[in-house]
């Protein structure tokens, strides 16, 4: 037997009703891999700021990067999984004594500043070259366009090198390094652009007399949230690479300061007789660019379910 | 009330066995928000020179009923009965007996010809590879009998076709093209799923043709799936309806349109608008509110010419020549088959498109002579809905905060004054309250088509243009906008252009009707005179082609269509003689 739905039309009443954004962060919190990436990130945003404090704020580890100390032995990590201990310095010393735990904790701030100062400034250079391109066409997108070129057919590392020793220092690394990291983004952006200014509703709200910011901030911007989001994370994750690479031939952060590519530079030869020098800044760089994969991973995912695979 | 569950009505089919049968077919989907049941235990049978139409709106499982024939439904779906094809159980069969069936004993014809081939490939590729995969012929051999299925199709110039490309034929000829790939194997029984949906009417007509011929010259069987009640009465031998997963009825086609038993059936019926029955159609209105001719038209388009610049080819000409004017208070029905210019004009009125020359004027103000402040105040006069709801809505913003953008664009009343009129508006297009909080994808298309008539009568607009604005909706769905729309019309008073393709939908609400082909206007003038007493051939070939959903009625206009087109000197489309090659290892 067979019932007509009378009211066809109408609108589920107490159905609880899901925006967009609230679909979107469902699936992200379902996605284990890149809640487990976020978890492990937070945790080690938190470890490297707290421990040796930030600033005039000090932290709960009682040394600091700069000071040298008594040599313990031969300066190996005192942290043993086996007995569970953290010991005097639980990473180990340097060649000269300094607490080897203060400096990567310090690296690792260095660097995740760095690479969040980059991949935001980056993504808002992009963000705004693909939607101007995108949405004007025309003498725009070919300047704008052959722009993107031009800084993609320079080898990345090259450019860098010249722009950081320009403008020298952390800062100045920061401000800089986003002139060669927006490319990609660009191009992401203008494609999505493309595509979204076709549609219907930004035709609708032009026909109603909406101005050109208006009909770009609230009708196109919104819909390319997904690949910005998701290539800011891909950018943080290049840029700690970028630094650290560019600190390692030189280029970026100078002592007394330092970052994870500097320890690492600093103590390359030192890796057959204090192997533990080149394996904890490793570890840290490791950690937090996976992580931010892996929750880019998980936003790509949640953003486009098309491209999930199918659970079970 | 009770569902026939017997699947063949007196005197028709089961004097054979069936090609293809449903037992008892149950589909239900694995989805993010739990299960969703599609098709809940159903049964039909198609037999041998047989057109079973299956009817039903979207979302009525009849699609997926189709796919489990083909054991081509998605791993989330879970699957209970019997699906027969010829003798074999489909879903007994493995992956390489399925891949022999298809094609081979069953073949497809799908909705949209364009992206059922194959663009960068050749049509002799595609069809020859259909032959090699079978085992039908190889080589030259099978390149030869490539040329004869397309002769047989009715594709002129065989031998040239196979060495085309897909985007070098017309969307008919594509559809014939994928007719012949579906022959290519012989199959016991073909699926069309709404296979003239995405075509013009003219070619419709003549696809269904063709499909006629190829079920009483090669007695093959034809499941059509289509929510066209016209395209039914004009093809099918039996019918079954369904609805929200469960077939309500089944019977000859006689039966069922005629004489339906079924209260979704009638109702399916009444909602389709006739063509030649005028304004007295769903409970409108027959008289149509004042049309104002004396004072400045609403839109005058005069001697427009829309021109498409494109690198290194001459400029493509979109519109030529085209004049008419709307009048105040006037519906004015722009018909035309697709490239005949119509959203063309549509997009020139609203001022998006400035004419190459010529001149469009709005409340006697052309958009091109001014300046941007005065554009935008005239803007605001005009009001438009587009044919898709899911495209027109920007999905990220909820349904309040869309009707109420013109306002906010306008600056026009404070925030509560918009909020008040959103509600207002909600009222007059028949939506609760309650959707003003929420999203575009939570509502149906007809609903959302609903909020986009909203948004384009919230500044009360004296212009209103509507690119096929039921186009895209059920038919059921399309009456109740319909009919909405002529109260809505009738309480304010815009005027209206009003673009369709649907002369049923025009003869029901227009005054006026303008029709266009090829960037021309081929015919203007009042709406009895233009759909009833028609004066040029493009007109008459139209309005022939438009089939009704009355078998014995559309039988009579297919024979007068045919007459006229032997009057034209045109031929009726028919298949031709298939080559039968060797049977297949």
């Amino acid at each position: 037997m067979v019932q007509i739905n009378e009211a066809l039309e109408t609108v589920k009443g107490e159905d609880r009703s899901y925006s967009q954004g609230q679909l979107i962060r469902r699936r992200f919190l379902r996605h284990k891999v890149a809640m487990s990436a976020l978890i492990v990130f937070f945790i080690a945003i938190v470890l490297a700021y707290t421990s040796i404090g930030f600033g005039p704020i000090p932290g709960w580890w009682g040394k600091d990067y700069a000071s040298t100390y008594p040599k313990v032995g031969n300066g190996e990590p005192t942290i043993s999984l086996t007995e569970f201990t953290i010991g005097e310095h639980p990473f180990g010393q340097d060649t000269i004594g300094k607490d080897y735990f203060a400096l990567v904790m310090r690296g690792m701030q260095r660097s995740l500043m760095i690479a969040f100062g980059i991949g935001i400034i980056s993504t808002i250079i992009g963000t705004i070259v693909g939607l101007l391109a995108g949405y004007y066409r025309g003498w725009v997108e070919a300047v704008l366009m052959r722009l993107t070129d031009f800084v993609i057919v320079v080898p990345t590392l090259v450019f860098a090198a010249i722009l950081s020793q320009m403008a020298g220092g952390v800062v100045g690394m920061t401000l800089v390094l986003p002139l060669v990291l927006w490319t990609s983004l660009a191009r992401l952006v203008r494609g999505e652009v493309l595509s979204l200014r076709e549609r219907e509703f930004v035709v609708a709200a032009r026909v109603s007399g909406a101005s050109d910011l208006r009909v770009i901030v609230r009708h196109i911007l919104p819909g390319t949230v997904g690949v910005i989001v998701v290539a800011i994370t891909l950018a943080i994750g290049a840029a700690i690479l970028l630094e650290s690479t560019l600190t390692f031939l030189g280029f970026g952060v100078s002592p007394p300061d330092t970052s994870l590519g500097l320890l690492i530079s600093d103590y390359q030869n030192a890796f057959t007789t204090r192997p533990w020098l080149f394996w904890f800044p490793g570890l840290a760089i490791l950690t937090i660019v996976l992580c931010v994969n892996f929750i880019g991973d998980g936003l790509r995912d949640a953003f486009d379910p098309r491209q999930t695979r199918s659970k079970d | 009330m009770t569902i026939p569950t017997d699947a063949t009505p007196s005197g028709l089919g089961g004097s054979e066995p069936a090609v293809l049968s449903f037992q008892d077919l149950e589909v239900q989907f694995a989805t993010d928000l739990g299960e969703v049941r599609a098709v809940n235990g159903i049964s039909m049978e198609v037999h041998p020179g047989e057109v079973l139409a299956v009817v039903g709106e979207s979302g009525s499982g009849k699609s997926v009923t189709s796919m489990t024939a083909l054991g081509l439904l998605p791993k989330n779906a879970r699957i209970g009965g019997v699906v027969r094809v010829t003798e074999k159980d489909v879903r007994q069969l493995d992956a390489r007996r399925l891949r022999q069936m298809r094609g081979k004993d069953v073949a497809m014809v799908f909705q949209e010809p364009q992206t059922a081939l194959n663009p960068v490939l050749t049509i002799g590729d595609q069809l020859v590879e259909a032959l090699q995969l079978h085992g039908v012929a190889y080589g030259n051999a099978a390149k030869r009998r490539a040329a004869d299925l397309l002769a047989a199709v009715g594709i002129p110039e065989p031998a040239r076709r196979l060495k085309q490309y897909p985007h070098e034929l017309s969307g008919g000829q594509r559809q014939r093209v994928v007719i012949a790939m579906a022959l290519s194997c012989d199959p016991k029984v073909i699926i069309a799923d709404e296979p003239t949906t995405a075509l013009d009417v003219t070619v419709q007509a003549d696809i269904l043709d063709l499909l006629r011929s190829l079920k009483e010259k090669l007695n093959t069987g034809i499941l059509l799936i289509t929510h066209n009640m016209g395209v039914v009465a004009d093809m099918a031998d039996r019918v079954a309806v369904m609805y929200q997963g469960d077939v309500v009825e089944v019977g000859s086609a006689e039966q069922v349109l005629v004489y339906p038993q079924h209260e979704y059936t009638r109702r399916l019926l009444d909602a389709v608008p006739r063509l030649g029955a005028g304004r007295a159609q769903l409970g409108i209105a027959a008289e149509a509110p004042p049309i104002i001719t004396d004072e400045v038209p609403a839109l005058e388009v005069k001697n427009a010419v829309v021109e498409y610049h494109r690198l290194g080819k001459p400029s493509f000409r979109a519109a030529e020549d085209v004049s008419f004017t709307v009048h105040q208070g006037e519906i004015v029905g722009l018909v035309g088959e697709s490239g005949s210019g119509k959203s063309t004009m549509a997009k020139c009125a609203l001022g998006i498109l400035p004419p190459t020359s010529g001149t469009v004027a709005v409340y006697g103000e052309d958009f091109n002579r001014l300046k941007r402040k005065d554009r935008k105040a005239l803007q605001k006069r005009i009001g438009v809905v587009f044919q898709d709801p899911a495209a027109s809505l920007n999905p990220r913003v909820p349904v309040g905060d869309i009707i109420a953008e013109p306002m906010v664009i306008h600056k026009v009343g404070t925030k509560t004054e918009r909020q008040r009129r959103v509600y207002e508006l909600l009222e007059a297009v028949e939506l609760p309250r309650a959707a003003f909080n929420r999203f575009p994808h939570e509502l149906s298309g007809g609903q959302r088509q609903r909020v986009s008539i909203a948004r384009a009568l919230s500044l009360d607009p004296e212009l209103l243009v509507a690119d096929e604005p039921t186009s895209a909706l059920d038919v059921s769905v399309q009456a109740s906008v319909l009919k909405m729309f002529m109260t809505l019309q009738a309480e304010f008073r815009f005027a209206c252009l009003f673009v369709s393709h649907d002369l049923a939908v025009i003869d029901m609400l227009a005054h006026h009707v303008v029709v266009m082909e090829n960037g021309r206007v081929v015919e203007q003038g009042l709406r009895e005179q233009v759909l009833h007493e028609p004066r040029e051939e493009y007109t008459k070939r139209l309005l022939a082609a438009a089939p009704v959903p009355n078998p014995e009625e559309q039988r009579r206009r297919r024979e007068q269509r045919h007459a006229m087109l032997a009057a034209f000197g045109d031929k009726v489309v028919e298949i031709g003689d298939v080559p039968h090659g060797p049977e297949g290892p």
